[in-house]
């Protein structure tokens, strides 16, 4: 069988090896810990403890805000010293409650599911939304409002996505690795909600132990298939994935469901396990603590909350100047200017360079190589989208399909002349929404 | 941490290859042709393209300097266009062709144009066209030469295109290995073939504009050349003139090419017809440069009308 994959994309060095050996690390955060209220797509969480309330790990600390939103859960132990704003990855503030950890790790009673394959669809619905089950993988959409589309017949396929096919993140690998069984544990729960679906369970062939080890642990599932797919970046992004899996394509103004497709994150996957069959609410992610700036590079198990400084603690330190500081991958991660940010439900990886190429290249003028056309996947003509940008021309920025940028970072990785060609058109997305939302 | 730490919009990182490895590419790819032209033509020909490499380089730097923009010399453009012009010249022209050719190239096509990625033509070949027409003998004297090689000469200093055209037989094989008459750069096939070889492997070019170049333009020559299916014409005709260095060196030149995949399939066919055209209807029988720096001149027209259907069917269910 050949491997399944699109069009387009790129192979950048992928760094993995630093950490894609290191077993998951459980990490106790020592100091206080920051809980943002909006770690997710829509309304923000609305905080229902307050000064000087002791909390337990699983406990709700804030509800949610609205059907598209996601109530936060305790990871620790401890007193809430106030409700305050804090520093988020991306640059912007958000308010944190934040709690003191007193050390004992005390945690409320957790009430796992004996059979969950007698739960009704709604019991399960209901379990991951009380969980604050969100997309792992870095958007952020609330998970019970993606297993809810309109029509749920026409689901036929439920993507696990192990692809992660952004450079030196191996979070999912060891998942993979490590607790398989919670993968297929939380897809067989996805798959009682979709009586038309089979689950696929999508990793790239650079990972063939993980495909080794999950194929044999289907082999007597009807309902669930491994597919390797090519190693290529953005093999991940959702709709990548969903055209090599299932030869359907989406556009911008399309949700995956109109491809009969729900698209889950690994991590995702597992908190859904956790959520149903453990009865425990989302508190955990793994986090790649990775990059040549890093002393011991490493896969911590975090409480989410944790302040990034303690994570580059546990990593053993800086060993080099650092001159760049990532949440997340090197292709769609945020650049971050203070280390004081909290880990939340969607912090994949904190990667930290030595050298950050982007100011040591200089931008010269295009030569009209086409490599950006050739390498974008949702075949645009970057170049171009970014010279509309340039000229502030909004129409044809989307006579040109600008909006149907999926901003993967390729035409930027690829260009000759170091032409910032992704930010130029992320930028005028951006604008163009405004616009669209004051009409 | 004393340090302040740098923050920007991903991607984060950046691949290798920057614009000036593709031009030294492109110069390396070239080397075997020149070489060759070297070899065949003497050191005059070494000479001429000295001078025009020089001329193109010094072009460039000086009205940069006088214009008080960023010195771009450094990106080895000029040298490709200095290059390439050099090998479009006859061994024969005096040392002022290169001269005039290379300032013409530099300054009016490129940089009046506003530099690198902004001419509408190839300066190369259109700083040649303009030393056809203005000094039409000292361009198209190709003598034989007496230079380091042997030249299987035919009486006269014809190229083997244009016995071709006046209905003589050619000799294939040594149109292919060089050893003929024409301009320092065109004459061999075999070494032309080496370095796009090279460029391809590299991954500098790849074979859409080539391949449907040469593909049309042999089925234009079979259908309308008047010899059928001739062997000895059609690879006279393929091995001829400047179709090689056009077809794989000039017509994939990054800046006058569309940049889009159908819209590059387009223009390869464009080529093909209008140098079948030129060679078999035109007074000259060459007819490379002219169908090149014409089909430049449609490229906007070409992209405007090959847009790529985005993924997902381009934007409906708005």
């Amino acid at each position: 069988m050949g491997l399944l994959t699109f069009k387009g994309g790129i192979h950048p060095y992928d760094g993995k090896e630093l950490s894609k050996n290191k077993p998951i690390q459980p990490l106790k955060p020592q100091k206080e810990l920051a809980f943002l209220v909006s770690q997710h797509i829509g309304a923000p969480a609305k905080p229902i403890v307050s000064k000087g309330d002791r909390v337990l790990i699983g406990q709700k600390i804030a509800e949610a805000g609205g059907f598209v939103s996601a109530p936060v859960y305790a990871s620790v132990s401890g007193t809430v010293k106030g409700i305050e704003p804090r520093l988020t990855a991306t640059g912007g503030t958000c308010d944190a409650i934040l709690v003191e950890n007193d050390g004992l790790y005390e945690s409320v009673a957790f009430e796992p599911t004996e059979h969950p394959e007698q739960l009704s669809k709604e019991e399960i619905r209901k379990k991951i939304q009380e969980a604050g089950v969100v997309g792992m993988g870095g958007a952020g959409f609330p998970t019970h409002v993606k297993l809810t589309p309109k029509e749920p017949e026409k689901i036929d396929h439920i993507l696990v996505n192990g692809a992660e096919c952004e450079p030196y993140l191996t979070s999912d690998y060891r998942r993979m690795l490590e607790e398989p069984e919670k993968v297929i544990g939380g897809l067989k729960v996805m798959l009682q909600l979709f009586d038309n679906a089979k689950g696929c369970i999508c990793i790239e062939d650079n990972k063939p132990d993980c495909i080794e080890k999950i194929s044999k642990m289907v082999e007597n599932e009807p309902r669930i298939e491994v597919k390797a797919m090519k190693t290529k970046y953005p093999q991940g992004a959702e709709r990548m994935l969903i055209y090599a899996v299932t030869g359907r394509s989406i556009n911008s103004s399309m949700l995956p469901a109109d491809a009969g497709c729900v698209v889950d994150n690994i991590d995702t996957v597992v908190a859904i396990y956790k959520a149903v069959v453990l009865g425990q609410p989302l508190m955990h992610r793994i986090v790649t603590v990775t990059g040549d700036a890093i002393a011991d590079p490493a896969n911590f198990y975090v409480p989410v909350g944790t302040d990034f400084q303690e994570l580059v603690e546990a990593a053993g330190g800086f060993k080099d100047h650092v001159e760049k500081v990532i949440s997340g991958g090197p292709m769609m991660g945020f650049a971050m200017f203070d280390m004081h940010v909290p880990v939340t439900k969607t912090t994949s990886a904190l990667l930290c360079l030595t050298k950050d190429e982007v100011c040591h290249s200089e931008t010269t003028a295009c030569i009209n190589c086409g490599r950006c056309v050739s390498e974008c996947p949702e075949h645009l003509l970057p170049t171009k989208l970014a010279t509309f940008a340039a000229h502030k021309d909004q129409e044809k920025f989307q006579k040109y399909n600008g909006m149907e940028c999926c901003e993967c970072g390729c035409c930027s990785y690829v260009c000759p002349a170091k032409r910032p060609l992704a930010q130029d058109i992320k930028s005028m997305r951006k604008i163009v929404l405004a616009n669209r939302k004051k009409k | 941490m004393s340090e302040l730490l740098h923050v920007s919009s991903s991607p984060h990182i950046r691949s290798k290859i920057k614009t000036d490895n593709l031009m030294k590419m492109v110069v390396i790819a070239l080397l075997p042709a020149t070489l060759f032209g070297i070899y065949n033509f003497g050191w005059r020909a070494l000479l001429l393209i000295c001078i025009s490499v020089a001329t193109c380089v010094a072009t460039e730097g000086i009205y940069e300097t006088l214009m008080h923009k960023k010195l771009t010399i450094g990106d080895f453009s000029a040298v490709v266009t200095g290059l390439l012009l050099a090998l479009n010249l006859p061994s024969t022209a005096p040392w002022w062709i290169p001269v005039i050719g290379g300032v013409f190239a530099i300054l009016v096509v490129k940089q009046l144009f506003g530099g690198l990625g902004q001419n509408i033509m190839n300066p190369a070949l259109a700083a040649r066209c303009f030393l056809l027409l203005s000094f039409t003998g000292q361009m198209t004297n190709f003598a034989p030469t007496s230079g380091l090689g042997k030249i299987v000469d035919t009486a006269s200093g014809a190229t083997p295109l244009a016995a071709l055209k006046a209905g003589e037989q050619v000799d294939v094989l040594s149109m292919f290995l060089g050893n003929t008459t024409g301009t320092i750069g065109e004459t061999s096939a075999l070494a032309l073939l080496i370095g796009a070889a090279f460029l391809l492997a590299m991954k500098v070019i790849d074979f859409r504009i080539p391949l449907t170049y040469i593909g049309s333009f042999l089925v234009f020559i079979i259908l309308f050349g008047g010899h059928g299916l001739d062997a000895n014409y059609i690879l006279g005709q393929l091995f001829g003139g400047g179709l090689m260095l056009g077809a794989w060196f000039m017509a994939t030149d990054y800046v006058t090419t569309p940049i889009t995949k159908s819209g590059q399939l387009v223009y390869g066919v464009i080529l093909g017809i209008l140098t079948g055209l030129f060679r078999l209807f035109g007074a000259s029988a060459e007819g490379v440069s002219y169908a090149i720096i014409f089909s430049n001149l449609l490229i906007p027209v070409i992209e405007r009308v090959t847009v790529p259907v985005a993924f997902g069917k381009g934007g409906k269910k708005e």
